[in-house]
């Protein structure tokens, strides 16, 4: 896009010289541009804008639903409530651990999948892909479902299966506990979205130029040598767009959490200690101050990786 | 490729072939476990009952699943057709006209798909009830569109990206109206990247739990993901485990058969719109 709007013939950019009769083109076709494209605009700015600057309204306000008479302006005091708490504190390493552990299983696993598609034979190329977005398709709900119920005591199957690992045993509680409830929850989130990263690798696997890789080989490059000298710098751009949006979507989780543990046993992640205070406590003000600090969270992961990666986001994606 | 390699390259398709088949497996198994079997502590029931299905279609639990089921499509079906036809003027334009304002168009899509579900749900959670959009299709569609729009527009400028639009003006010199060449050169082009889109948000849409649970309190627009999650609470059946795994495998049902016909466009959508742009 970048490019088309530099060098675009249009002359819509007030610096490109605009030849005799193109001004009243450019004008129309601004205004058609935003015609056209305007009603999703404004939509997506009501959905999240709009929320959003209510939710910072409120977290200054002390507000039960329960009690709604009672509003009173409380300034920053809900924040310092909730950082001050070990609750936040908790779900936030949580949160933090799920998203580290499961990002990086997924980017590791998700690029041995992908090589694996890369490499596969013509014939069963289809197959593989199908199988593979099956994972993605299937709805987390359910996903959680079925991970839970595998390692639940009363309808599990992995207990008999594993006995003979040491420390599993016919009656392993795998919910009973932080650790082995958190192993599980991050078992259904790798499965469930490691073909997303899989396949944008996928297609940065493809893009690598096929000329390096022969040359390489020619200079009598290892596998080894030429996966970390040639195949990984050119396919930076597309590791750290899944790498990206994989960490975002990993901080958000909420499903998998709710339908495995319900939070228990330490297990409740920012996501759904915004849910909690708000939907089940109905405690308007502190809910939405969890809201706004999960929120600040995430706008800083994004800016960490823009930065710390100088990821050119439009780039990386690929605008032309 | 030497031999002792291509059969290695197999072993490792076969692998992956089990690694995303395994849980939707096992959750298809247990749905065909009688209640006697829930508990037998091994994959495969010993006998296949249609127990679970009778009991989620016209038995006890019908009540909870089957509005959830119609809520889910109609609210899934309306907010992808919106998200659809308005990022498909909007891709249009970004594809096709050089306006300013393209770039924020962009970048706020971006924005918006990295919100925090659960950061706008508590807000709506509140402003819905107060103007009567809470547990409402109306309250379920409009913040779904956060969901789809983002995408869809990412996508579909993706695939618009990719027209070779002079072609138009090439058919209108061959003798074509304006509207001749659009219907009969750009619509079929552009077909396929709006149909692959709509797969795409349908999924996301489909997939939403957050909403569903916090915006709903009835079957009156719950969809089957949130039922689903609310199931195992209400202690209504001996073991929700059976009912749920088979309430669970009926809605993958749509999911599975719109992937299995259509992989290679979701493939073609999902990294253009992320890798390729």
């Amino acid at each position: 896009m970048t490019t088309t709007e530099r060098t675009g013939t249009g002359g819509a950019t007030p610096a490109s010289p605009a030849g005799p009769g193109t001004s009243d083109k450019a004008r129309s076709e601004q205004r058609l541009g935003w015609m056209l494209a305007g009603p999703a605009f404004v939509i997506m700015l009501l959905v999240t804008a709009y929320p959003i600057a209510q939710a910072v309204y409120y977290s200054l306000f002390n507000y039960r639903l329960t009690d709604p008479d009672n509003i009173s302006f409380v300034g920053l005091n809900n924040y310092a409530v909730i950082l001050t708490d070990q609750i936040w504190w908790t779900s936030f390493g949580v949160t933090v651990f799920i998203t580290v552990v499961t990002v990086a299983v997924e980017l590791v696993l998700g690029f041995a999948l992908a090589l694996v598609m890369m490499n596969a034979l013509k014939a069963i190329r289809p197959v593989l892909r199908a199988a593979i977005l099956i994972p993605y398709a299937v709805i987390t709900v359910v996903s959680a479902f079925a991970w839970q119920y595998a390692f639940s005591l009363d309808s599990g199957f992995v207990n008999s299966w594993f006995s003979w690992l040491p420390g599993v045993a016919v009656d392993t509680d795998w919910f009973g506990g932080t650790w082995s409830s958190l192993f599980v929850i991050c078992l259904a989130e790798i499965w469930k979205t490691t073909p997303f990263i899989s396949l944008l690798l996928l297609a940065g696997l493809a893009q690598v130029p096929d000329v390096l890789q022969e040359a390489a080989r020619v200079d009598g490059a290892s596998w080894w040598q030429r996966m970390w000298k040639v195949t990984i710098p050119n396919m930076k751009a597309a590791i750290m767009v899944a790498l990206l949006f994989r960490t975002l979507d990993a901080f958000r989780v909420f499903d998998t959490v709710f339908v495995m543990t319900g939070g228990a046993e330490n297990t409740e992640t920012v996501s759904f200690l915004a849910y909690r205070q708000t939907i089940a406590r109905l405690e308007i003000g502190l809910g939405s101050a969890v809201s706004v600090l999960l929120f600040l969270s995430v706008v800083v992961i994004c800016v960490g990786f823009i930065k710390g990666f100088k990821v050119d986001l439009s780039q990386a994606r690929g605008e032309k | 490729m030497g031999t002792r390699e291509r059969v290695l390259w197999i072993v490792a398709g076969i692998a992956i072939v089990i690694y995303a088949l395994f849980p939707v497996g096992w959750i298809v198994s247990l749905s065909l476990k009688s209640s006697a079997d829930i508990a037998n502590g091994q994959f495969l029931p010993t006998s296949l009952s249609w127990e679970n299905y009778s009991q989620i279609l016209v038995g006890d639990a019908a009540e909870l699943f089957l509005p959830a089921l119609r809520n889910s499509f109609g609210i899934v079906l309306i907010s992808t057709f919106i998200a659809c036809v308005l990022s498909m003027f909007a891709a249009y334009a970004i594809a096709r006209l050089d306006f300013r304002g393209k770039r924020l168009i962009l970048s706020t899509a971006l924005a918006v798909a990295i919100f925090p579900v659960i950061s706008i749900v508590t807000p709506l959670y509140n402003l819905w009830r107060q103007i009567g959009l809470y547990d409402t299709w109306p309250g379920l569609i409009i913040p779904y569109l956060s969901l789809t729009l983002p995408l869809s527009i990412w996508t579909m400028s993706a695939f618009f990206r990719e027209i070779p639009w002079e072609m138009e003006q090439a058919a209108q010199v061959d003798g074509a109206t304006s509207w001749q060449a659009f219907r009969k050169v750009i619509v079929p082009l552009a077909t396929p990247g709006v149909f692959t889109t709509a797969i795409l948000a349908f999924f996301i849409a489909w997939n939403d739990f957050a909403y569903g649970i916090s915006l709903t309190s009835t079957g009156a627009a719950r969809p089957v993901p949130a039922a689903l999650g609310l199931f195992s609470g209400a202690s209504q059946f001996e073991s929700p485990n059976g009912p749920i795994a088979a309430a669970a495998v009926i809605v993958t049902i749509p999911v599975v058969v719109l992937v299995l016909i259509f992989q290679r466009r979701i493939v073609a959508g999902l990294t253009n719109g992320a890798v390729k742009g």
